[in-house]
């Protein structure tokens, strides 16, 4: 209900005022002594004294780590947090395994970030889809996105649109962290014992280690009630994570190596030495490259007679199409895949490229893999938000990242007048006030350190741009079309649109009541997975 | 207008809503000042001024009068702060080099490890993961190899994560696991830079 001439009063000092609530956010003793009382007219130009407006677009760890650097640097900034889930934390929330809860810890931060009360959380407000991005632009000074990577590659191969037994581990991975999107996604891991992973990434060994951990150890952690139960019916009992290059180019870290092939029950098939380089040559290798090739050649201890699991990594594969079994045509039976060969130069290089391996006849060298179940973790894959062209952002579809001058200024191909001077002497053009951050900006890779230091860098490029003395700063609206009211200008369209944003007092509401549900049934907490059951929980 | 209308929508604005974001009730509004006030900072170690450090605050505070919303590094010293005073005559000293080159000397106690000291100090490092070897934010580098030998080898987990830390070098640790003790009297540690150099690779064909 809107209310433009009803009297106010505030909550924080019960002083009565006729004008109507502009920022409610500022205790009127924060205020400067001349602003609450006298009309103002925000119209007019930037003043020194009224905050920067941020809205920052997700609420994952680069959302958040921006804006934990940006309200630290800059004090007179005030950061509006849009997410589409009524929830925050984006991937520590949903993308982190729930058998890591230590990694989830930066959630800590985050939630002391969000006290501070030059902080908002906007949930459930899906920007470009419900709210459109436009309607943002004349309340504040700067949008950073960091909505990261809400999609994942394909891989373009015959009969991985199939919906049973073929999955997208990122969706896979959405699912047995209660991520509502893929809430009725109900994987069948019934099909029998083999699975096969295709990608060598953190969430491929994620997957892995999901589909062959004992359900009991799983059980205390946050995973997904509905997703435990599926999984102890599980018949799976060996996965093959396939990679089309090969050892030394694989893209996964050492902790997520080493934590599979010490699970208990689990053994792993050692890995042909040939595919290693000759020990002179290994301990030549950077550090971190070295260490990992050592763990890969070294393998697991656990004896496979003894052990009723298995695992695999199998390189130099590339997928060249699924297959169904003859007599059950609805179940998968193997995959074929096409042998790959490391470029001869430089084979033990990380950027080493793979060539078609062909034998001696001519044909395509080709083995063919038994599979029941069939996930693709080829990596994931950031989409334009619909709208960011009204804002003149040109979204580079190829890469799928917001194009930027890498300290996270928005770039432009046109001519906007904000231009730097790159090394080489030639110029980029920013768009001002706009930045991006995390995934979005430098594609989907790297662990939650690589973010935060990638999100750092955007909070510290918004701020020496807002500093920059003698010249106007470069916002985002030109002086005088800015309302400078942020989250208070939003609001009235939001609540018009009918929409139901959720705010940090709600979250910490959602997240009491799953802590409760998790506590009777003896885990950290239960989800919900659904959009509806959280804002039961508010209503 | 009736008088009992306005009344009662006088009401509804005065009374914060549970979806209110923005007009903090009264409580939450003392939330900050309810952590230890800055003071509390300094409490485990003596802190020897040796250069005035830019406060990265800045000083044109906004909000001056609340002195405890405005740092958070002031609630993250509290939180990870749990770090004992050193008894008198077993102080360890320690220094430890910021991103800016500045020296920072510190006395600390014996048991208490880097990440804690640094955050209840209020220097730039991270604890992403809470201190539990599970993320490489609070990656360190030794200044003294021979320091570095005294030290108990980082284990496989330290280790891995090191492996993904930036500007890793050959006396790297994660502050989070070196635990202070009476050999590692006169440590110096430096904190990696953790800026980033325009790459080519960051820009699209230009234009």
């Amino acid at each position: 209900m809107i209310l433009p001439r009803a009297p106010y009063i505030c909550s924080n000092c019960t002083a009565r005022t006729t004008r109507v609530p502009l920022r409610r956010a500022w205790r009127h003793s924060q205020l400067p002594s001349r602003s609450i009382w006298q009309p103002r007219h925000y119209s007019q130009v930037v003043q020194d004294d009224r905050p920067i407006r941020v809205a920052v677009v997700g609420s994952g760890p680069a959302g958040f780590y921006a804006a934990y650097r940006l309200l630290a640097k800059v004090d007179t900034a005030v950061v509006d947090m849009y997410e589409k889930l009524p929830v925050p934390f984006g991937l520590a929330r949903y993308g982190v395994a729930p058998d890591h809860p230590e990694v989830k810890n930066c959630e800590d931060k985050f939630t002391e970030v969000a006290t501070s009360p030059r902080f908002n959380f906007i949930g459930n407000v899906e920007l470009g889809t419900n709210l459109p991005l436009s309607s943002l632009k004349p309340h504040y000074d700067a949008i950073l996105f960091a909505y990261g990577a809400p999609k994942d590659k394909e891989l373009g191969i015959p009969g991985e649109k199939a919906t049973r037994n073929v999955y997208s581990a990122r969706e896979f991975v959405g699912w047995y962290n209660g991520l509502p999107e893929h809430r009725d996604l109900a994987p069948d891991l019934t099909a029998g014992e083999n699975a096969v992973v295709v990608g060598q990434g953190n969430v491929a060994l994620d997957v892995a280690r999901i589909l062959l951990s004992g359900v009991d150890a799983l059980r205390k952690t946050d995973i997904a009630e509905y997703a435990l139960e599926e999984l102890a019916k599980s018949k799976i009992k060996r996965v093959r994570v396939v990679g089309r290059r090969g050892p030394i180019q694989a893209a996964f870290t050492i902790k997520e190596l080493r934590e599979l092939l010490q699970l208990p029950g689990v053994s792993f098939d050692p890995i042909p030495k040939d595919l290693f380089p000759s020990e002179d040559v290994m301990s030549a290798l950077p550090r971190a490259q070295k260490r990992l090739a050592q763990l890969l050649a070294k393998g697991s201890t656990n004896d496979p007679a003894t052990s009723p699991k298995s695992w695999s990594l199998d390189f130099l594969l590339s997928p060249e199409c699924l297959h169904w079994s003859p007599v059950y045509p609805y179940r998968l039976s193997h995959v074929k895949f096409a042998r790959n060969e490391l470029d001869p130069a430089n084979p033990f290089l990380s950027s080493a490229k793979v060539t078609p391996k062909y034998l001696s006849s001519g044909k395509r060298a080709e083995v063919e893999i038994p599979a029941n179940t069939f996930f693709r973790s080829v990596g994931y894959k950031s989409l334009a938000l619909p709208g960011l062209e009204d804002l003149g952002i040109q979204f580079n579809e190829q890469r799928g990242v917001i194009p930027n001058d890498g300290f996270g200024r928005i770039t432009t191909p046109v001519n906007t007048g904000e231009n730097q001077q790159l090394p080489d002497g030639s110029l980029i053009s920013h768009l001002p006030g706009l930045y991006c951050a995390g995934w979005v900006k430098r594609g989907p890779t790297g662990v939650i350190a690589s973010t935060m230091t990638d999100a750092f860098t955007t909070a510290d490029a918004i701020a020496a741009d807002l500093k920059t003395k003698g010249e106007k700063p470069p916002l985002l609206n030109s002086p005088g079309q800015s309302t400078g009211l942020g989250w208070e200008g939003v609001r009235s369209e939001v609540e018009k649109l009918g929409l139901r944003p959720t705010s940090w007092a709600d979250w910490q509401r959602i997240d009491r009541a799953e802590r409760q549900r998790g506590e009777e049934k003896g885990k950290v907490r239960d989800k919900f997975g659904r959009v509806a059951e959280m804002l039961e929980v508010l209503s | 207008m009736s008088f009992w209308k306005e009344a009662c929508l006088s009401l509804r604005q005065a009374v914060p809503r549970s979806r209110e974001t923005l007009c903090r009730s009264p409580s939450k509004r003392f939330l900050s000042t309810s952590y230890a006030a800055p003071t509390s900072r300094f409490i485990g170690s003596s802190r020897v001024p040796v250069t005035v450090r830019g406060n990265i605050l800045g000083s044109r505070s906004w909000k001056a009068p609340e002195a405890g919303c405005r740092s958070f590094s002031v609630t993250a010293g509290v939180q990870h702060g749990h770090i004992t005073p050193p008894k008198p005559g077993e102080e360890i000293n320690i220094t430890f080099i910021d991103k800016d080159g500045v020296r920072v000397d510190l006395q600390v106690a014996e048991g208490d490890n880097l990440l804690d000291i640094a955050q209840a100090n209020d220097l730039e490092m991270e604890g992403a993961c809470g201190g539990s070897c599970a993320c490489s934010t609070c990656h360190v580098i030794v200044e003294d190899p021979d320091l570095f030998d005294k030290m108990e080898e980082p284990s496989d987990d330290e280790n891995d994560m090191l492996d993904l830390a930036f500007g890793l070098t050959e006396t790297s640790r994660l502050g989070c696991q070196v635990i202070m003790s009476k050999d590692l009297d006169g440590l110096v540690v430096r904190l990696p830079t953790m800026t980033r150099n325009l790459q080519a690779s960051d820009f699209e064909p230009k234009n």
